[in-house]
């Protein structure tokens, strides 16, 4: 099977009819519950959090029963128009508020409101001791409305109104506890970060309308075909900049690692499992338009693999267990960005791996909330140890989403991080070197964090007593590790995943240039060894940070240098540049007018002297003025 | 008939009319320098229009008394305001309009 049809043909989308055309309901029920809660705060304290658990299980419940109808549908007829409203009809320019239900984004709503949903349950043994939980439930509810919103629109202009909204629903979450001011310089910069991202889209899209005069996904991928190559690679160059910021890749990756100042639960939610990935969905979402231009997938390519190293090297080094995981998340998702950037070879597993990543991430970053949660909100994995024994459920929930990471069969990650790597060698040797070594890094930081958590003698700070948490807690981290244990076999038994998204994105046979069992020993044995090489090295764990290690390890503590870099090459030339255009704007400008208005001022200084009040020199004045001008008729005459 | 005579005598009036203006602090005293003046001019326009036989010379006097008429009226009725509020009806006293 070889299909390599244009994006453009494949897709078919009919207009919505029955229960499709209800789409918008999956986003009208949690925007109700944010709406709600945020606005009658004191009145629904109580119940707020089961209100947005029930408005998303709800928004779940109704994404499967729509993709219970799509899946009766015939394969090609699975793409649905949902027209709301005429957002903007202004002369030429044309918006609807539309919405686009089709297997790519059904795969979202089914990820997010499922995550989602145990996240929000999680939450509700997690915050219970916050009294702000109630505006917490808000935000929440809030960031699945704007991140349904970005994965059903179906035009770029709605898209942006849901990415500006999960930016939103990140920067208030990420701030939660604005009393830390670590947490509120954390969302502020998260917030700008993402802002440079988000210049990219809005670019894009300006540059969509200089070159179609439209912003649908349909009427875009049309006119790309026919469009000059500039158009292909500007627009994917700017989209790229905008996946970057959002998912954290390098060179926008920054604010990621600072985010984790967030409670946990929106680390799981939205810096793991879901909005990081949007970056992700964008690439895919634009497949026809990086179809259309080969530099702009290498720079895809090269974007994702500087991110899954560095994102690597990071994880290996943070002691911060929700940093080292973001760190891993960055690695991740660089996994995802290069098998986005390969082509249609690639666009499904990208996809495939996202939703597996949402599963296991998603356990980890709770599994480590559970843990913080049992040592008074500690997150150094130095003052960890031992907990293998006293949090049993936390410790096999881990365990799987540990199994599911690195990539041992029959667990999750496996499956979709195999396909990347058969999609990433049939491209090209290197891309394929870099994933392989890429996953061997993977096994080596999620080994040492197991082994620094868990198994190693106890080195608790004093007072603390590691208990189990709740079966609020507990409950959904099974859950997920259940999803984390199945999900990949599942979704790729007899291809059913690349059927599924085949006509919305296109896809071709990976063509690798060694056979799938020999990749999948090298791939396993590549794992095995990052395995054993954690294991060898972390036999024992220091209670302090040791200070002699290499430059790499140095580096790696400072974020590779990335905040480093961002302040010697952009903050600082920019407060130079500032405080120059200040002196100029004061010196010069100002200078200028209050110049005039001084010079006005000694003038009127000097006249004033003439204005004595005498009614008698008044008289004089005239009467001098008189002569003056008698005079100067005369002069005239003569 | 010779203006010069008249025009001379117009010119003497009104001078001696602006140096009361300037230099007489009582201001009923420069308020009776304006009328000179005034009646200088009007001295002027008459004998002007005398000598050239034009009527127009003898209408402007005509509104020159006029309006000095009305200009006595609120002048008078000024100076008589100052002098209840102030005790004098010196020029020089209000000089507090000013900067």
């Amino acid at each position: 099977m070889n299909l390599s049809l244009p994006q453009a043909e494949a897709l078919v989308l009919q207009s919505a009819s029955g229960l499709f055309s209800l789409t918008w309901i999956l986003i009208a029920l949690p925007l109700l519950g944010a709406f709600l809660i945020l606005t009658f705060g004191k009145q629904l304290k109580k119940v707020a959090p089961y209100l947005a658990i029930l408005l998303s299980g709800a928004s779940f419940i109704f994404g499967f029963t729509l993709f219970l109808q799509m899946l009766s549908q015939p394969e090609t007829e699975r793409g649905f128009l949902v027209p709301v409203y005429t957002w903007i009809s202004s002369g030429a320019l044309n918006v609807s508020f539309g919405l686009q239900l089709d297997q790519l984004s059904m795969a979202f709503v089914l990820l997010i409101t499922f995550v989602g949903t145990m996240i929000h349950i999680y939450s509700l043994g997690y915050m219970e001791h916050d009294e702000n939980r109630g505006r917490f439930f808000g935000f929440l509810n809030l960031f699945v409305a704007a991140m349904l919103l970005l994965v059903l629109a179906d035009n770029y202009l709605l898209l942006y109104v849901g990415w500006e909204g999960v930016g939103l629903a990140s920067y208030l979450l990420i701030g939660f506890w604005q009393k830390k001011p670590s947490a509120a310089t954390a969302a502020k910069k998260a917030f700008v970060v993402n802002r440079v991202g988000d210049f990219g889209l809005s670019l894009a899209i300006m540059t969509m309308f200089l070159a179609f005069g439209t912003f649908t996904f349909s009427a875009v991928n049309a006119g790309i075909q026919n469009a000059q190559d500039w158009v292909a690679l500007t627009i994917g160059l700017l989209l790229l900049l905008a996946a970057a910021g959002k998912s954290a890749q390098f060179p926008l990756q920054s604010w990621l690692l600072d985010a984790m100042e967030g409670p946990t639960p929106v680390s799981a939610l939205i810096h793991a499992a879901t909005m990081v990935t949007a970056g992700v969905y964008l690439i895919v979402r634009s497949a026809t338009i990086f179809n259309a231009s080969e530099a702009a997938r290498n720079a895809v390519i090269i974007v994702g693999a500087i991110s899954l190293l560095a994102g690597a090297i990071i994880g290996a080094a943070k002691e911060d267990i929700k940093k080292s995981l973001a760190g891993s998340t960055m690695s991740q998702i660089g996994f995802m960005v290069v098998a986005a950037g390969l082509g249609p070879v690639g666009y499904v597993f990208a996809i495939l791996h996202l939703i597996t990543h949402g599963f296991f991430k998603a356990v980890l970053f709770l599994g480590a909330g559970s843990v913080m949660h049992a040592t008074n909100d500690n997150v150094n994995m130095r003052r960890y140890g031992g907990l293998s024994k006293l949090m049993v459920f936390t410790f096999g929930t881990f365990l799987i989403g540990y199994l599911a990471i690195i990539g041992i069969p029959p667990f999750a990650g496996f499956y979709s991080k195999e396909y990347i790597l058969e999609a990433a060698f049939s491209h090209s040797i290197w891309v394929g070197l870099i994933t392989l070594f890429g996953a061997g890094l993977t096994a080596f930081y999620m080994t040492r964090m197991v082994i620094w958590t868990f198994l190693t003698p106890a080195r608790w700070e004093e007072g603390v007593h590691p208990h189990e948490s709740p079966k609020t807690m507990t409950f959904p981290m099974i859950v997920l590790a259940l999803g984390s244990a199945v999900i990949g076999f599942a979704l790729t038994y007899n291809h059913i995943f690349e059927h599924w998204l085949e006509p919305v994105t296109g896809f071709e046979e990976p063509q690798a240039p060694i056979s799938i069992t020999a990749l999948t020993t090298i791939a396993l044995s590549v794992v095995a060894a990052g395995v054993l090489l954690a294991i060898y090295r972390y036999r024992s764990v220091d209670r302090e940070t040791p200070q002699n290690v290499t430059v790499l390890t140095k580096a790696a503590r400072q974020d590779l240098y990335g905040d480093l870099a961002n302040e010697t090459l952009l903050m600082k030339p920019g407060q130079v540049l500032t405080r120059k255009l200040v002196t100029i704007d004061e010196k010069a400008i100002d200078g200028t007018f209050t110049g005039l208005a001084k010079a006005t001022w000694a003038a009127s200084r000097l006249l004033r002297q003439t204005s004595t009040g005498y009614v008698r020199s008044y008289a004089a004045y005239i009467v001098g003025g008189i002569l003056l001008i008698m005079f100067l008729l005369l002069i005239a005459r003569l | 008939m010779s203006p010069e005579a008249y025009l001379i005598l117009s010119a003497i009036i009104f001078s001696i009319g602006a140096m009361g203006v300037m230099l007489r602090r009582n201001a009923i005293v420069a308020f009776m320098s304006v009328e000179l003046m005034l009646n200088a001019g009007n001295l002027a326009f008459v004998s002007a229009s005398n000598t050239w036989g034009n009527l127009t010379g003898q209408v402007s006097a005509f509104f020159v008394m006029v309006i000095a008429a009305c200009e006595v009226v609120i002048g008078l009725a000024i100076i008589v305001t100052i002098f209840r509020s102030r005790r004098s009806a010196s020029v020089d006293e209000p000089s507090l309009l000013r900067w």
